[in-house]
């Protein structure tokens, strides 16, 4: 652990403060590895790129809950004055502060509205994946033999497809509805967990803590949910967060596509399909929602890597 | 016990008391490993090694690396499966067991590992790991909390350790945590791989005594693995001695220590360390290295380096018989016990 940098509010406070003197024979080795709570501040006072990223993710969410009261408009509603005389949308203004689009209605309302439907999808289809991945991964690298060759072969299907044209045909058989999205990227991305988990699964169950379980007479159940489960939570929250972005850039391209989330309700791939056509003559109507979805992905791709740098050093620079 | 060879294993006259706790019977492990794209080879990790270990006794069981002596040990709590032989846990045959059965056995036959770094996991506090045995032993939860302050304090430990985890122990206390984790099941073994080996000389001598203290309290039978002779002096009744997967001596510590027969037990306790014969002349080393387990020389695996060596030792396997000083031993050398003397 480094010194913090010079002029930070915060410097010569957190080193000293992980060395409690009334325990310090007692806890030396707790001392050399101060908390997760406190490695995450130190870590994001001096990257600030993390910092900003982990920042914009907080900012989206917060967007995304609080959509309704934050929205200036009523993202559906085609506004009178949304359109100049000639039928064309109003650029960025006063009364619409991101412009409206050619159905008049508030391109910012829309933006705010968007970003709830790909956090949601990002957030929902993510948290499926990672049980589907969990429960297959963890099953296939604990039991071993056949078993894990039969799991492991399917999971190889699935992966061997594009995940885009994978859920671009499932999508076609299910029909487009955003359930059906989240259903369908789960369904396409839950490989990814599955074998990661598998591998630490692999090794873990080697490691001498769980023999020494299994020695004890703990059945494999227990095992399983005590002893390695907990070891998983690292890499499952690195991996979640990596798969959020992912999942939210999949959602787009199928709303784009116009196969994603149903209008009229918001999306951004959505829009930035919409905003292509009108791209001369209003381009804020591509660049909003494009800018939008590159720092999300941005913002989500960053955070993990940091999560990644944070809780799982084994693993960073080595994904996928 | 029509089984001559059996009969023949044993070192003295226990067989007429009550049977031991671990009776072990020929047992061989064998492993296929893989070289190549096709070829396999097998590994006779454990060739046939019989012995017995009475309530309340230590077998110690000493030998090189690559001697088998932690295949025993990851055997008996069935870590790996036996290829052949027998494991009686009183009097009862428990190699095949599986499934349930083979869990209940397991809670009678505990183990202390040799890395007190891995062998707790490091994300359960104290409490729960010595918990967890209790789980097992079918405690129930409102008892819990007492018995785990119980244990902690039959190990010596402070109760305040118990919200701990195992990062913020030291080496010594967490093999106390391990100790207490195996007793917290009440087995009626304990097999201990090297347990004090990555121990400080300081620690090491009291977690020893705690193993005795311990053992005088309840009763627990100890197979006591270790490299280092003189851990073994201190803790063990009785010596086997291991080469190559075989016992090449097994006897009392007394006679394996004041009158060693077979010429490797011979190399191995004059190799150490003696304070009072320190600036003397110190005693020849074995030559050459323990050969590969894969693929042992002909006759006596130990014929290469032995300075005792002869026709016979470099096609024919020595049986382990009793030897003149009373303990057994596998060497043609070395002369037999009379036979009127038994």
């Amino acid at each position: 652990m480094t010194a913090p940098p010079e002029g930070s509010f915060l410097s010569g406070q957190l080193p000293t403060a992980a060395v409690e003197p009334a325990a310090a024979s007692e806890l030396a080795a707790a001392a050399d590895e101060p908390s997760l709570g406190r490695r995450a501040l130190t870590s994001l006072r001096r990257d600030p790129v993390a910092l900003i990223s982990v920042i914009a993710v907080i900012v989206l969410a917060l967007v995304a809950v609080f959509a309704p009261l934050l929205a200036p408009h009523n993202p559906l509603q085609a506004y009178p004055n949304g359109l100049a005389s000639n039928g064309a949308p109003v650029g960025p203004g006063s009364s619409f502060l991101l412009g409206t689009d050619p159905n008049g209605r508030d391109v910012l309302s829309r933006l705010i509205f968007g970003a709830r439907v790909s956090l949601l999808v990002g957030v929902v289809a993510t948290g499926l994946a990672s049980i589907i991945g969990v429960l297959v991964g963890g099953i296939a690298g604990y039991a071993g033999g056949i078993v894990d060759s039969v799991l492991m072969r399917i999971t190889d299907v699935v992966l061997s497809f594009p995940i885009l044209l994978f859920c671009v045909a499932l999508i076609a058989i299910t029909g487009p509805s955003t359930r059906n999205v989240m259903l369908v990227i789960a369904f396409g991305y839950w490989t990814y967990l599955a074998r990661i988990v598998r591998g630490l699964v692999l090794s873990l169950k080697e490691r001498e803590f769980v023999v020494a379980a299994r020695t004890l007479g703990i059945g494999h159940r227990a095992i399983l949910r005590r002893h390695i489960l907990p070891h998983l939570v690292p890499a499952i929250i690195v991996y979640s967060t990596l798969g959020i972005a992912t999942s939210i850039l999949i959602e787009a391209s199928l709303s784009y596509l116009g196969i994603g989330v149903p209008l009229p309700q918001a999306s951004w791939g959505q829009m930035i399909s919409q905003g292509q056509q009108y791209f001369q003559t209003a381009p804020w109507l591509l660049v909003a929602p494009g800018v939008a979805l590159v720092l999300t992905v941005l913002a989500f791709n960053l955070a993990g890597d940091w999560l990644t740098d944070l809780l799982d050093p084994e693993t960073s620079g080595d994904r996928r | 016990m029509t089984d001559p060879a059996h009969v023949q294993s044993r070192p003295d006259e226990q067989t007429a008391a009550a049977p031991p706790v671990v009776d072990v019977r020929d047992l061989r492990v064998h492993f296929k490993v893989h070289r190549g794209l096709f070829g396999s080879q097998l590994v006779k990790a454990v060739d046939g090694v019989s012995f017995s270990i009475a309530a309340g006794e230590t077998l110690g069981l000493a030998g090189e690396s690559g001697s088998g002596k932690s295949t025993v040990a990851r055997t008996l709590v069935r870590i790996n499966r036996p290829t052949d032989g027998s494991v009686l846990l009183s009097g009862a045959e428990t190699a095949r067991l599986s499934g349930q059965e083979l869990r209940a056995y397991r809670r009678r036959m505990q183990m202390v590992y040799q890395d007190p770094y891995d062998s707790l996991d490091p994300k359960m506090t104290i409490k729960d790991a010595i918990g967890e045995g209790l789980t097992v032993r079918g405690v129930p939860r409102a008892r819990r909390k007492s018995e785990v302050e119980e244990l902690l304090a039959r190990v010596n430990l402070p109760v305040a350790l118990a919200g701990r985890y195992p990062g913020q122990l030291s080496g010594g206390q967490r093999q106390r945590v391990s100790i207490a984790r195996a007793l917290a099941v009440s087995p009626e073994v304990i097999v201990c791989d090297e347990a004090v080996a990555a121990l400080d000389v300081s620690i090491r001598a009291q977690v020893l005594n705690l193993l005795k203290d311990i053992q005088a309290d309840a009763g627990v039978s100890y197979l006591f693995i270790s490299h280092d002779l003189s851990t073994l002096r201190f803790m063990a009744d009785r010596i086997a001695i291991m080469y190559v997967g075989r016992l090449v001596e097994y006897g009392t510590s007394e006679q394996v220590f004041a009158a060693p027969a077979h010429p490797y037990t011979q190399a191995l306790i004059a190799a150490v360390p003696d304070i009072a014969a320190l600036g003397g002349p110190r005693p020849a080393p074995l030559p050459g290295e323990p050969p590969n387990p894969a693929s042992p020389p002909p006759g006596c695996a130990f014929h290469p380096r032995c300075p005792l060596a002869v026709e016979l030792c470099r096609t024919v396997a020595p049986p382990l018989v009793r030897k003149a000083n009373g303990q057994l031993a596998a060497c043609h050398v070395v002369p037999d016990a009379p036979e009127v003397a038994r």
